[in-house]
């Protein structure tokens, strides 16, 4: 099946489960900070903090979220033109001791996120780190797995997955497209 | 981009792309572990025939927070000074696995000819060849000015800005660096020199010329002064001399208080370094709130990250 899989609607209610299961999980939100992965990871992330801003009212959504770039931690960096460098920014008391939560658009092989855990690593120590993403479309070539998915969509390798999102593209949806 | 050897063939468009490159590798330089795995594997040769000190240590810095190896080879001491040519250097240092060569030579020219003689595969970065260029300087002046003197860095050129650079322009790579990168970016370049210290030619350059500092101060809005570093050799003895003595210089062309207080509030003043205090520039200028002379060599070195970056980082760089 192709064609838009994920409406504005079916958005907004995944990121508000995954919202409320962030802090299920954590058993609130005191030291939860989310890091979104540019470009379609930073919108969602900041979504996501809104929401937990409304079940906890303790949680400060703009101090609690960040951006976490790892252009400069892929491990793909000789096999692909140039990648410009996107901006990390990280809460002003960093991140030890905190839970980070890392927010993607689409997780796929793993290899983001292998990237995302060794640039964590220079920029401190958490207590945690967790994963969601909107979408899992499997395909994994590392062990690493997703804590909280908005949507398990069942992919051939040669298919494509694009999520769009309001801030960056005018509009939400995601889009499973036939591969070449 | 495969080479960095002069700002005269860098687009406007690459030009920016360095700089917010830079911009994105000083911020890493404020966290507590500075060093990127970025270019782990790759090997970095610091090719040096003439000797500076800080532009090595700022390039080898680069490197290795960028998890390069470094390879520092020096003209002096070597197989260089037993008579190897620039050919066989390049050769050997291909042999070795040199994915980029940061090279320093005395002869304009040489890092075009070590670029284009078919005798390395890897990039080569310019790192100062004889009176030609010194593209990394100049663009870490121009990343210091963006950030300084323009409000939303990010993407941003130099338009609007008028700099001035002051000092002996004849033997300087890194003015003839300036004119042309900070023309690309959109500034306004006024260089001011004694008439023996213009080169003849100058006339196409995109540039004014003044011959004193009180009328450049007179004349323009400065938002950067740059004070060029004399060299001792060319200040006095008799026929070869290109001024009479070094305290007109300074009356002339040196930076002190009284001037530096004629330039608009915003102005900042820059020396690519080393400096002779008392000579171009008062200890009072150098150690002025306005001097961002210690911050060039901070911001040096991530320039210097984000060219060896972009020109190693990539499939083309992989070759």
């Amino acid at each position: 099946m192709t064609g838009t899989i994920m409406g504005a609607a079916d958005i907004s209610r995944a990121l508000t489960r995954i919202a409320h299961e962030i802090v299920e999980r954590n058993d609130g939100a005191l030291d939860v900070v989310l890091l979104g992965i540019p470009s379609r990871g930073l919108p969602l992330a900041h979504r996501l903090a809104q929401r937990i801003a409304e079940i906890e009212p303790g949680f400060d959504a703009d101090v609690a979220t960040g951006a976490l770039d790892i252009t400069m931690y892929r491990d793909d960096l000789f096999k692909n033109p140039t990648r410009a460098i996107g901006t990390t920014t990280v809460p002003d008391a960093g991140i030890d001791d905190a839970v980070v939560v890392l927010v993607d658009d689409v997780f796929h092989t793993g290899r983001t996120i292998r990237a995302a855990l060794d640039a964590i690593r220079d920029l401190g120590r958490p207590r945690a780190v967790q994963l969601a993403t909107l979408v899992d479309r499997g395909h994994r070539e590392l062990p690493i797995r997703a804590d909280f998915v908005g949507k398990n969509i069942p992919t051939a390798r040669s298919e494509r997955v694009d999520v769009h999102v309001e801030e960056l593209d005018g509009e939400d949806a995601v889009i499973l497209r036939k591969g070449e | 981009m495969r080479h960095l050897l002069s700002t005269k063939d860098l687009s406007r468009d690459d030009a920016i792309l360095i700089l917010d490159t830079a911009a994105q590798m000083a911020a890493t330089q404020e966290r507590e572990v500075r060093k990127l795995p970025t270019l782990r594997g790759k090997t970095v040769v610091n090719l040096f025939f003439e000797d500076s000190t800080r532009t090595r240590i700022s390039f080898e810095a680069a490197a290795k927070r960028l998890s390069a190896d470094v390879i520092n080879f020096s003209a002096k001491g070597s197989s260089v000074s037993k008579g190897e040519s620039l050919k066989d250097t390049a050769l050997t240092l291909q042999a070795m696995g040199a994915d980029a060569v940061v090279v320093r030579h005395w002869a304009s020219g040489a890092a075009y000819q070590l670029a284009h003689g078919g005798w390395l595969h890897g990039s080569v970065l310019n790192a100062g060849d004889g009176t030609h260029q010194h593209p990394t300087q100049s663009l870490l002046d121009a990343f210091t000015m963006r950030r300084h003197l323009v409000s939303d860095p990010t993407g941003a050129d130099l338009a609007g800005l008028t700099v001035a650079i002051v000092g002996d322009v004849l033997h300087s790579r890194v003015a003839r660096s300036n004119v042309h990168l900070l023309h690309t970016l959109g500034a306004k370049v006024v260089l001011v020199a004694p008439a023996t210290l213009v080169p003849v030619g100058i006339e196409p350059w995109p540039c004014d010329v003044v011959h004193t500092l009180d009328e450049a101060i007179e004349a323009y809005d400065i938002d950067a002064l740059m004070m060029l570093r004399v060299q001792r050799e060319r200040m006095t003895g008799g026929g070869s001399a290109f001024f009479p003595s070094p305290a007109e210089y300074t009356r002339l062309f040196g930076l002190d208080g009284d001037r530096m207080r004629r330039l608009p509030d915003h102005a900042i003043v820059m020396h690519p370094g080393p400096m002779n205090r008392g000579l171009e520039i008062s200890a009072e200028a150098a150690d002025s709130d306005r001097s961002v002379i210690v911050e060039q060599v901070a911001n040096g070195v991530a320039v210097r990250m984000a060219a060896l970056y972009l020109l190693l980082a990539g499939e083309e760089g992989a070759q």
